[in-house]
């Protein structure tokens, strides 16, 4: 790892950089302790989108800022811990992150908590500078009762390159708005998801994939899993300025329920202000495939582990857009959790066709498959 | 595994079953014992993919009654992973494309199901496709994704190869295959009856394919009932004469009656013979 920071409640409690890269004039820390410090805050935010965004500048004790200057290559990740355990709180923790010229950057995020009550308001705004590339995964694996508003905001000058990530597991309820704005020359931002609803959690995904200057290209990929009664809601925009002639921009959001409460909209939107460009978008609401299904189970595979296998491939292609290896398995990791709880506590829960699970699921499936699946 | 030798056979005795409320078999019997290769022909919408799928456990296909044991166990009350565990092989006519599932992954963890050892099971299927002549890059592949329909019968021909059932129901695995790709499917399942005790039964249109794989029995199926049951001679007969020809022969007609729709949707044909010629009709 190239660095550490763990915020806690919003707090600053750990923060250390290689000596080699201090060195060679990165920074990490919070914004009070760096020379230059002011000049981070609200670099890609100047001003809050919402009444969540005010409150977290207003009341965000200790912003953090990942500063990289031009021309340094930082290949291992800085981890970032935001940790929430203060019970019955409003934490608002920020990360401020500038990719300089010519720079790269991984950082990867974790943001838990302990089984508390609280709402957790988190912002990341990162500037990529001129043939900057920036990679950020995130993990969201918060406790079952937290509230989450979270904004992410990119901003990609000439040539750069933003890779983000976000893996959305936890929370009773948890929105994230990430806007990715793509404001120099050839500028480009892949984004991608993964989501897994249980229980009655609500998932809520905001996106904006913003094209103003020319030769731009976005991609954008969020796929989503709904068990129990849980929701999703993703609605997505792809905002084609004038000046962005030949932007290329594409935006695909496909969602399975695995129970016939669960429920997910989806709801995407192109606003195009100019001539040539290529810009898609496909969205989708499904169940398991009851045909692959039958395929899988037609060879021995049992049901349980069938379903596991489909879900892990239709999380493949997302997985493997993560800009940071390995997300891939903590992403396999908490799908088999998931699926676990769910055949261990609703073994006869009885499923209409739809849902993707029949008979089969209960008495013998148990007996050979758990807990062997590696 | 199960009994004596006496006991080792697939019996479909008197099945009927319906899909969408319509009658499909209306009492269907049948043994195949190991070793053994028997052939089910039969014109289109006869009922040959019905039975296949209720075999399997297929939902949406509905048994209505009689019975089917697979070295005496009741198939019937199994879920369709169980029954492929009891030792059914159900190769699909339209094999399914699975996105992101490796062929590997499903021969292992059907492997696992088993309670076998998942070691080597990657180069077990490098043999198996060599036993083919199938290309190891598409072990690679998403299952069957982006593979041509010939490839896809392959591809269920790997599996059958690799996962070493006691019985194998084959629903037109001949359709799609090139000549030679035809002559190395139907040599690798002749080998299965040989070296592994295979019970095969096949659903084809095709003599070409039997002359390969000798059937031992060849049963016609129409109008939801074997309707005529031979030996090897019986395909040649089929090929030349047709179904019409035969089995107006032996006292039935062909196929299912006027009026009926076809679970596949479209207006139940009467008599539609593949092998007859189109500009003779």
């Amino acid at each position: 790892m190239a660095g550490v920071v763990v915020i806690r409640n919003g707090w600053v409690v750990e923060n250390t950089l290689e000596a080699r890269l201090a060195e060679a004039g990165m920074t990490i820390g919070a914004v009070a302790d760096l020379d230059d410090g002011s000049d981070h805050l609200g670099s890609v935010i100047d001003i809050p989108v919402d009444l969540f965004g005010h409150l977290n500048r207003a009341y965000g004790p200790e912003p953090v800022a990942i500063v990289v200057p031009d021309g340094v290559q930082v290949d291992a990740p800085v981890v970032v811990v935001v940790l929430t355990d203060a019970d019955a709180s409003a934490v608002f923790p920020r990360v401020i992150v500038r990719c300089g010229a010519g720079a790269t950057l991984t950082v990867v995020e974790l943001h838990t908590s302990t089984d508390v009550a609280s709402l957790v308001v988190p912002v990341l705004e990162a500037t990529v500078d001129r043939d900057g590339h920036f990679r950020h995964a995130l993990v969201q694996e918060m406790g079952p009762r937290i509230w989450q508003l979270a904004h992410q905001a990119f901003k990609v000058g000439q040539s750069g390159t933003v890779e983000a990530f976000t893996a959305g597991l936890g929370g009773d309820y948890a929105r994230t708005r990430i806007d990715c704005r793509l404001v120099g020359r050839g500028a480009e931002g892949r984004l991608a998801a993964a989501y897994f609803g249980e229980g009655d959690q609500t998932l809520d995904f905001r996106t904006f994939q913003e094209h103003a200057a020319p030769d731009t290209t976005s991609e954008l990929l969020f796929k989503g899993a709904l068990d129990g009664s849980s929701h999703s809601i993703y609605s997505g925009l792809i905002r084609v300025r004038p000046e962005a002639v030949r932007t290329r921009a594409h935006q695909t959001n496909r969602n399975i329920k695995l129970s016939p409460d669960a429920w997910a909209e989806t709801v995407p939107n192109l606003e195009i202000e100019t001539d040539d460009v290529v810009c898609s978008h496909a969205s989708t609401v499904s169940p398991v495939d009851e045909d692959q299904r039958f395929y899988l189970e037609s060879r021995g595979v049992p049901t349980r582990v069938a379903e596991q296998l489909l879900l892990e491939g239709f999380f493949q292609d997302v997985a493997d857009a993560a800009p940071v290896p390995g997300v891939a398995e903590i992403l396999k990791d908490a799908l088999i959790e998931r699926l676990d709880r769910r055949t261990g506590s609703s073994p006869s829960e009885p499923g209409s066709g739809s849902t993707g699970i029949d008979s089969a699921t209960g008495d013998a499936g148990s007996a050979v498959a758990v807990g062997d699946a590696q | 595994m199960t009994g004596s030798e006496e006991n080792r056979v697939l019996r479909i005795e008197g099945l009927t079953a319906s899909v969408g409320g319509i009658d499909i078999l209306h009492g269907i019997d049948l043994e195949v014992r190991p070793g053994e290769v028997h052939a089910l022909m039969g014109p289109n919408g006869s009922g040959k993919s019905t039975l296949a799928h209720v075999l399997m456990g297929r939902s949406g296909y509905e048994v209505t009654g009689g019975s089917v044991t697979l070295d005496g166990v009741d198939l019937l009350s199994l879920p369709t992973w169980e029954r492929a565990r009891a030792g059914l092989f159900l190769a699909l006519q339209h094999p399914t494309e699975v996105p992101g599932v490796s062929l590997e992954s499903v021969v292992a963890e059907a492997a696992r199901a088993d309670g076998r050892s998942t070691d080597g099971t990657y180069e077990d299927l490098v043999a198996e496709a060599a036993r083919i002549g199938f290309d190891e890059r598409f072990l690679a592949r998403a299952l069957n994704v982006d593979l041509s329909g010939g490839e896809k019968k392959r591809n269920e021909t790997l599996m059958l190869g690799s996962l070493r059932r006691r019985y194998a129901v084959l629903d037109e695995i001949d359709s799609g295959l090139d000549v030679d790709a035809l002559a190395a499917v139907a040599r690798r399942i002749q080998e299965a009856t040989e070296e592994d005790g295979l019970g095969v039964l096949a659903i084809t249109h095709f003599g070409r394919f039997l002359e390969v794989l000798e059937p031992d029995r060849v049963h016609v199926l129409a109008r939801g009932r074997i309707q005529v049951v031979g030996g090897p001679e019986l395909a040649e007969r089929l090929e030349a004469e047709g179904y019409t020809g035969v089995l107006a022969e032996a006292g039935a007609s062909v196929g299912l009656p006027t009026g009926v729709t076809h679970p596949d949707g479209h207006e139940a044909g009467f008599g539609e013979d593949p092998f007859a010629d189109p500009l003779d009709r």
